[in-house]
């Protein structure tokens, strides 16, 4: 039983946020997100020469084959700078789903491109009529020749405007809401039958809806039974989320505590105020729970699936909660300001939404663990 | 990082647990479960703490010269933790985890060869006087007056939410000895015999019907000076070291599992009316996956200390979390019972009574439990003092 960081851990953890300090200031990120792209393909390989996107890429693979524990310090530093580039789509999801469906030659080619910072992909599985069910699947990949055709329509598609080419989930055989015959696709960007839609999203990503008509496409493995490989990657996803959010959260409390002990109201800092000071100790209290709470899925994601699913739940909806109060609370502490554009507050804000939705509304995980819960009663 | 245990502490869980299936009976898991309020009586833990004595457990983290078992961490979160979920009766508080590590830290010699055996034994019960009527959350303000006279301090006051008074043999008393400007430095830390002449007590029947708590009255009750510990007005010390024991006192996450895992119980027995209401199945999760995050921030705070690192400010987080917990676990059990939770037993103590009751005996400590329970969040520093804590140390308001 030790739960304490690795010195190679700690020397991650401070390289992550040494990093951002110098490279991610707010006005760096804002001329990244006012740049044309939206994204910064210097930042990104920066993070191919640290490392960052190989971090969980199998050594043989060109990577550094580390686990979630690395994972989590990124995505907490990444979380403190609010980073709009595609990390968690490319360097997290995509990798496991490769690594866990792949053939071995799809492996050589996709991981090392990835760890490199070559190949920017994207993972297209929201459906409308699935709302957050993962294995409600009305696009269908159809046999064509040697390879396959997709056709249907996948919303919210992180990081499509910036991909080479994406993952896209779709049912092989079976009915809209069965849990085998869901397959994952690898679909080149450019391909002819896409039409696409981008638009910027609330935290300052792009994003894509994707209508696939006949869209030429290569399965990722051979494998009519994805939905465990996708289950386990949108957990890790989870996971990785929890992190990020955790940091966004720490940067709220941390400016929240700095604000109200130096603003001056009735002769004396706000900070004087008890009700002020319980507030943001509730604030404290929720971050701790939140990080508890992400740090159990991430021991837990190489647990049997019902464990990891049902951390992954647990850490959705703490997670998800904590960030609503927390950033509801420092828009409100900071008073008019906070409602501005003046201040970041509201861009933590924003993306903390963003976090709260992405792969299922605390709600939705709620229902799901209780689900789980009677599943293993 | 890694969740799991080593072989070493997996073969003393095996120990532990084997020593629970020889010496726990039946009888005293049925007195705990049937125990609403937030202590145990003797009669229920009796035999369980002869066992333990008898095995050198029952104040495993007291220093080994002492009568401790010289325990790591790990060890420790293990025996706590396999005795919840066993129903192990809790034994009090009040002489392992309180007065003895005061008493350890800072008696005689004379007072540890004298009171520490027999707190271990269990010779000894003892009860807690801090709180006053007037004297709450703000401690410091206590009234209860010692006037030395001769080789004896004369007593006159009154303390309250005495818990077992009316079976303690002795009461450990913060007394003023001083009005200094500074109300902390006039304080005294007393060892008094629950027998001198002068003392009496009333009882107080909480709203769960539990006579648990008392008011005690000191009316010139002569208490020999060799009867305090360590120096005259630096009781505040001691009591300070004291409260830092009582709040880490313990690992919380497991019991809360267990006490939950008692409300599924009741969910799941036959002809239930609440098997399969999702409301029932969202709040079972919505409190377990709070117990996951408290049961993490315990195992990082076992971690931390493993380590020799200082967890800093954290136990009040636990404190406050915990307390909240428990009040929602029994606030679902009496949820699950519906009307049956408007059935009033009024006779105690529940695990004395073996004629038939009106309500079936795994719910009759639902009701008291959730009425009682509202006391958490209160006694061992308010939730508005531990937020008031967190402000301070752990956020630097």
């Amino acid at each position: 039983m030790d739960l304490s960081l690795s010195e190679e851990q700690r020397l991650l953890g401070d390289a992550a946020g040494r990093f951002i300090a110098g490279r991610y200031s707010f006005e760096q990120r804002r001329a990244i997100l006012q740049s044309r792209e939206g994204f910064s393909r210097d930042i990104w390989r920066e993070f191919a020469d640290l490392g960052w996107l190989g971090l969980s890429v199998p050594e043989e693979f060109g990577g550094l084959g580390a686990g979630p524990v690395e994972t989590s310090l990124v995505m907490e530093a990444l979380g403190r700078a609010l980073v709009l580039e595609p990390y968690l789509a490319t360097a997290v999801i995509s990798v496991s789903l490769i690594g866990d469906l792949g053939t071995q030659s799809q492996k050589s080619d996709m991981l090392p491109a990835i760890a490199e910072g070559k190949s920017v992909l994207a993972f297209a599985q929201a459906e409308p009529q699935a709302r957050f069910a993962l294995d409600d699947v009305a696009t269908t990949a159809t046999r064509a020749g040697g390879g396959w055709r997709i056709s249907g329509r996948k919303d919210l598609v992180l990081g499509a405007p910036w991909a080479d080419a994406l993952l896209v989930t779709a049912r092989m055989s079976g009915g809209q809401r069965d849990r085998t015959g869901i397959g994952v696709f690898v679909v080149p960007a450019k391909s002819a039958g896409l039409s696409v839609a981008d638009f910027q999203t609330l935290d300052g990503a792009r994003a894509s809806n994707i209508i696939f008509k006949d869209v030429p496409a290569t399965a990722l493995g051979d494998n009519a039974d994805a939905l465990p490989a996708i289950e386990k990657a949108t957990d890790i996803a989870i996971a990785a989320m929890a992190s990020e959010a955790a940091g966004c959260m720490q940067v709220l409390l941390d400016t929240t505590i700095a604000y109200t002990k130096q603003r001056i109201q009735f002769g004396k800092p706000l900070a004087d105020n008890q009700v002020l000071r319980h507030r943001m100790a509730s604030m404290a209290v929720k971050l701790e729970e939140a990080r508890a709470s992400a740090l159990n899925v991430i021991l837990n994601i190489d647990a049997d699936p019902l464990t990891r699913a049902r951390a992954a739940s647990s850490a959705k909806v703490k997670v998800g909660r904590a960030g609503r109060f927390i950033a509801e609370q420092a828009v409100q502490l900071h008073g008019g300001m906070g409602v501005t554009e003046e201040l970041n507050v509201g861009t933590y804000f924003k993306r903390l939404m963003a976090i709260d939705v992405i792969f299922g509304s605390p709600e939705f995980h709620l229902q799901r663990h209780a689900r789980l819960s009677r599943q293993a009663a | 990082m890694d969740l799991s245990f080593s072989k070493d502490e997996l073969s003393f869980r095996d120990e532990v647990r084997d020593f629970i299936a020889r010496n726990l009976t039946e009888e005293a898991k049925r007195g705990q479960r049937l125990t609403p309020s937030a202590l145990t009586e003797k009669a229920v833990f009796a035999s369980w703490q002869a066992a333990l004595y008898k095995k050198g457990w029952v104040a495993p983290y007291w220093p080994k010269e002492y009568g401790g078992a010289g325990w790591t961490p790990a060890q420790r979160y293990i025996f706590e933790s396999e005795l919840s979920r066993a129903d192990a009766p809790r034994l009090l508080p009040f002489g392992i985890h309180m007065v003895g590590p005061v008493i350890i830290k800072f008696g005689s010699q004379v007072q540890k060869d004298f009171y520490l055996p027999r707190i271990l034994s269990g010779e000894d019960y003892w009860c807690q006087g801090y709180s006053e009527p007037g004297s709450g959350s703000d401690l410091a303000s206590l009234k209860t007056r010692a006037v030395r006279d001769g080789d004896h301090y004369v007593v006159n006051g009154t303390k309250i939410w005495t818990t077992h008074a009316h079976f303690a043999d002795r009461i450990f008393a913060l007394v003023r000895t001083s009005d200094t400007p500074k109300r902390q430095e006039g304080i005294s830390f007393l060892l008094i015999d629950m027998k001198t002449p002068g003392i009496s007590t009333r009882p107080i029947i909480t709203i769960g019907g539990d006579h648990e708590v008392n008011q005690v009255f000191f009316d010139d009750v002569r208490v020999p000076v060799e009867n305090r510990v360590g120096e005259e007005n630096k009781g505040w010390t001691y009591a300070k070291y004291l409260l830092e024991f009582e709040r880490g006192a313990s690992f919380r996450a497991t019991g809360l599992r267990r006490q939950l895992e008692e409300v599924r119980e009741l969910i799941a027995r036959d002809g239930s009316a609440v098997t399969g209401d999702d409301g029932i199945a969202t709040r079972l999760s919505e409190i377990e996956i709070d117990i996951d995050a408290i049961e993490m921030i315990e195992l990082k705070l076992l971690s931390d200390v493993q380590a020799g690192r200082n967890p800093g400010p954290i136990s009040s987080v636990l404190k406050l979390r915990g307390t909240e917990l428990v009040q929602a676990i029994t606030r679902l059990g009496v949820d699950v019972i519906g009307y049956d939770s408007l059935i009033w037993e009024p006779r105690r103590p529940l695990y004395g009574l073996n004629e038939p009751t009106v309500l079936p005996e795994d719910e009759l400590a639902i009701l008291p439990s959730h009425l009682n329970g509202r006391a958490h969040t209160i006694f061992g520093g308010t939730s508005e003092i531990q937020h008031e804590i967190i402000a301070k140390q752990m956020l630097g308001l």
